[in-house]
């Protein structure tokens, strides 16, 4: 099984620094996303891996072997790093099955690795189809097929949904992971979407300004962010300013128990609207339904606590309330804290 | 491809459409102020220039009222046949200026002078304006106008208001195209006797030699178009290219015109007549009188002579705008676009003007070229490198650095890369340029009557040496073939403007 590890790389485009010192591990068989916003950074780490850019500084092997790094740059078509692109590139002007066979040599061709891969990836039947008679996503799927076929040491998976319907979405994603694992195949994705990255990868980067802020598997990452702004950045979160003492954090919400035990003074409490339970319990404290959002499965109520602070929590979609209503809410479970004042959300 | 060979060609492209502007320039000022005074200051120019601007005024006023009715008449009414009259309304672009004013005058007696030469070039011209505003209004998104009307406004306010304003960039650079070409028009003033710039060029280095009148006349002709070009683009205002917003657009609903429809078919089956049918019964009638033996042999002569010199001039062309055009494409950049410019501004020189320009550089500079093809092809190159940079540029968009990108990520070497994804992908369109250039080449008449060697006739110049002695009939043949060759490019340049699309106007 191959292992990419990136180490310290560095590239700056004029004055601009797009990646200010990278380290990222991908262990053989697993999916790594880069998660972050536009800008951070992610994609021009990538084109370092694939090649298309030279690092100015730092390293990356693939299953030991120096890819890149001082004095060392190994051209893109003899890295074996396939890269499935934004908008998936097929080569117009040829069919599906020689779209898939392009990296393949032929003896694999003729071996029936294309019809494999095609099945794989939920189009077995349509290699003789032209790019243009596909729809979005079996292109998408075409252009993942394509990468898989030659059992590259990596794959790069450069946003590859991000063009296609949320619906479509959804199902190409477990569909290209499902692919992805059945054939042990190595990979990396990019990508600014969270719920994708969270649902998709074993480990998730969270990119922010051309580092690594917190590399972690998904729960981790969701249940234990390294700052205000990673909490902020992968899913709804409860940010109040707090006092830490002894095991307890006093805010707005009360005095919750600190999962740090050792943390003291002034400090940023974290909250998930899940954490936020509606009961009758006298430690509970009154509220006033301010607005909602209702998603089917569940709904977000943003409530207006009696000293002024505004606060979100997630209830089950039956659960009907409408604006004005007066309900009490209690925190459950353990709170993180960060020493400093509460930051604002991400801008 | 490595940069420095990319950036050498495209400087040496840029250079060779720049020798005709900067030899002119050279020249003149090597006459000296008081030779040019003495050239310029005459009543004779006064004359001309009045004639020259006066004769593009009335045509391309006129071609702008017949082009923007004709394209809204067939974009957006219910006139009967709409897709026959889109078809008849870009066919004119077939019919090379000269040849028209021959099938007038080998038809008509006395048919000469500043309305004949007025009435051919607005017949064979108004396609400029035709075929972009039809487009515009094909391509114009209905809902705007339908907001305009749910606002309030009547069917002919939004018209002022809503389409009119959509179409104007299309009205005025179909306008300017007009405008460049009646300036540049050599072959169909000099037929129909009227003195313009371009005839008295000619005249002046043809008859007497008279190098210094010619160079000064050529170079007023050169400040008038560069004073249209400029003039145009100050006018033009900012943001004035609307990009529409949205993916799903749907066409307007047609105007009901009534009884009128069929007094609007009439008018265009009128002028398509003026424009066509005169030129299609006269050649016809010609071709009937026959021809002898030893005019098919010139014919056949000159039918060679042209394929030749039109192959060479398309190849150097090609080979000039292949550089600057991947250079544009794959590195854009402040030079590139500068050397793309450069190389722009060379078209609008009119072609007796880099004609004469490359006479004068042959002679002094480049003797060795001088009465030979590469000479002549030289200023076809000049005169069509915009032409082939724009098909290079097109075609390089076929094949995105991004598809590149994933051939090299599957393993595959750069010469591999380069035989399965981009010449695959980029050959139809740099050949269809090629194509595209030689026909233009076959018709060109002002700089390759100037510019060949002596003694080789081509079809265009044959035509022309015919016409002039008034042997009518056997000039037919050639300009028969012409019109056919000249219908290949007009075809390609309508089906791309889109209006002949299935989901066209009809």
């Amino acid at each position: 099984m191959s292992t990419l590890v990136v180490a310290q790389a560095r590239k700056r485009f004029g004055k601009v620094a797009a990646l200010g010192g990278v380290d990222l591990d991908v262990p053989g068989g697993s999916l790594v996303a880069v998660l972050g916003p536009s800008g951070c950074g992610k994609t021009t780490l990538l084109r370092c891996i694939a090649g298309f850019e030279r690092l100015d500084a730092g390293t990356v092997d693939l299953a030991g072997r120096r890819l890149a790094g001082p004095g060392a740059h190994v051209a893109a078509h003899r890295r074996g790093v396939a890269i499935v692109p934004q908008e998936g590139a097929l080569f117009p002007h040829l069919s599906v099955a020689a779209n898939v066979g392009y990296g393949l040599g032929r003896a694999e061709r003729a071996a029936g690795r294309i019809g494999e891969v095609l099945e794989l990836v939920g189009l077995a039947g349509l290699g003789s189809r032209m790019p243009h008679e596909l729809s979005g996503g079996q292109q998408q799927r075409v252009a993942v097929a394509r990468a898989l076929a030659p059992r590259p040491p990596l794959l790069l998976l450069d946003e590859p949904f991000s063009a296609l319907d949320a619906g479509l979405r959804v199902g190409l994603r477990g569909d290209v992971r499902r692919a992805l694992r059945e054939d042990g195949a190595t990979a990396l994705l990019v990508t600014h979407d969270q719920s994708e990255a969270l649902s998709m990868a074993d480990q998730v980067a969270v990119m922010r300004d051309g580092v690594v802020v917190q590399a972690a598997t998904p729960a981790e990452l969701y249940r234990r962010p390294v700052d205000a702004w990673t909490a902020a950045f992968v899913g709804e979160a409860v940010l109040l300013p707090g006092t830490a003492a002894q095991g307890r954090v006093e805010c707005a919400l009360g005095a919750l128990a600190v999962e740090d035990a050792a943390a003291e003074g002034e400090c940023t409490v974290f909250v998930r609207p899940e954490q936020l339970v509606f009961t009758d319990d006298d430690a509970a404290l009154p509220c006033t339904v301010a607005a909602q959002e209702f998603h089917g499965h569940d709904r977000l109520i943003t409530l207006h606590l009696d000293d002024a602070v505004t606060v979100t929590a997630r209830a089950p979609g039956a659960f009907a309330v409408k604006s004005g209503d007066r309900l009490k809410v209690a925190v459950r479970g353990s709170v993180r804290v960060w020493p400093g004042p509460a930051v604002p959300a991400i801008s | 491809m490595p940069r420095p060979i990319l950036l050498c060609g495209a400087l040496i492209a840029a250079a060779v459409a720049l020798i005709p502007l900067v030899y002119l320039g050279v020249r003149v000022a090597e006459a000296g102020g008081e030779r040019i005074a003495e050239e310029l200051f005459t009543e004779r120019v006064a004359v001309l220039a009045v004639r020259s601007l006066g004769l593009a005024a009335v045509v391309t006023a006129a071609c702008v009222l017949l082009g923007v009715a004709t394209a809204f008449l067939v974009t957006r009414t219910d006139l009967p046949a709409r897709r026959a009259f889109t078809v008849l309304a870009a066919l004119p672009l077939a019919v090379p200026t000269y040849i028209a004013a021959f099938t007038w005058v080998s038809s008509m007696r006395e048919f000469e002078g500043f309305w004949a030469a007025a009435l051919v070039l607005t017949a064979c011209s108004y396609p400029y304006v035709f075929l972009p505003v039809a487009a515009a209004l094909t391509g114009a998104d209905a809902a705007a106008e339908e907001v305009s009307r749910s606002l309030g406004r009547g069917p002919w306010r939004t018209f002022r208001a809503v389409t009119l304003r959509q179409i104007r960039p299309a009205v005025a650079g179909g306008a300017l195209l007009v405008a460049l070409y009646v300036l540049s028009d050599f072959g169909a003033v000099s037929i129909l006797r009227t003195d313009t710039f371009t005839r008295a060029i000619f005249v002046a280095f043809n008859m007497g030699f008279d190098r210094t009148g010619a160079l000064v006349l050529s170079s007023v002709l050169v400040v008038l178009t560069v004073l249209l070009l400029t003039g145009e683009s100050a006018t033009r205002r900012r943001h004035e290219r609307y990009a529409p917003l949205g993916g799903a657009r749907r066409r307007a609903n047609p105007i009901g015109l009534g009884p009128w429809r069929w007094v609007a078919a009439t008018g265009l089956l009128g002028v398509a007549a003026v424009a066509l049918g005169v030129p299609a019964v006269s050649l016809t009638g010609r071709l009937l009188e026959g021809t002898s033996r030893p005019e098919w042999i010139d014919l056949v002569t000159a039918a060679g002579n042209s394929l030749w010199l039109s192959a060479a001039g398309a190849a150097l062309t090609l080979a000039l705008a292949l550089p600057l055009g991947l250079l544009v494409a794959r590195a854009p950049g402040r030079l590139s676009a500068v050397l793309e410019r450069l190389s722009y501004l060379a078209h609008a020189l009119p072609g007796i003007v880099v004609g004469l320009s490359l006479v004068f550089f042959g002679i002094n500079v480049a003797f060795a070229l001088y009465q030979t093809a590469w000479l002549l092809a030289l200023g076809y190159a000049v005169l069509f490198l915009p032409l082939a940079l724009t098909a290079v540029i097109g075609a390089a968009a076929q094949s995105p650095p991004a598809l590149e990108q994933v051939a090299a990520s599957l393993g595959r070497g750069r010469l591999s890369v380069l035989r399965t994804v981009t010449l695959p992908l980029t050959l139809p369109g740099i050949g269809a340029g090629a194509a595209l250039v030689f026909l233009t080449c076959m018709k060109e008449l002002p700089a390759t009557l100037l510019l060949r060697p002596t003694g080789v006739d081509t079809l265009a110049t044959e035509l022309w040496t015919k016409t002039t002695v008034a042997a009518y009939a056997a000039a037919a043949p050639s300009a028969a073939l012409l019109v056919a060759l000249s219908a290949i490019p007009t075809w390609l340049i309508a089906s791309r403007t889109g209006i002949l699309d299935k989901n066209g106007p009809a």
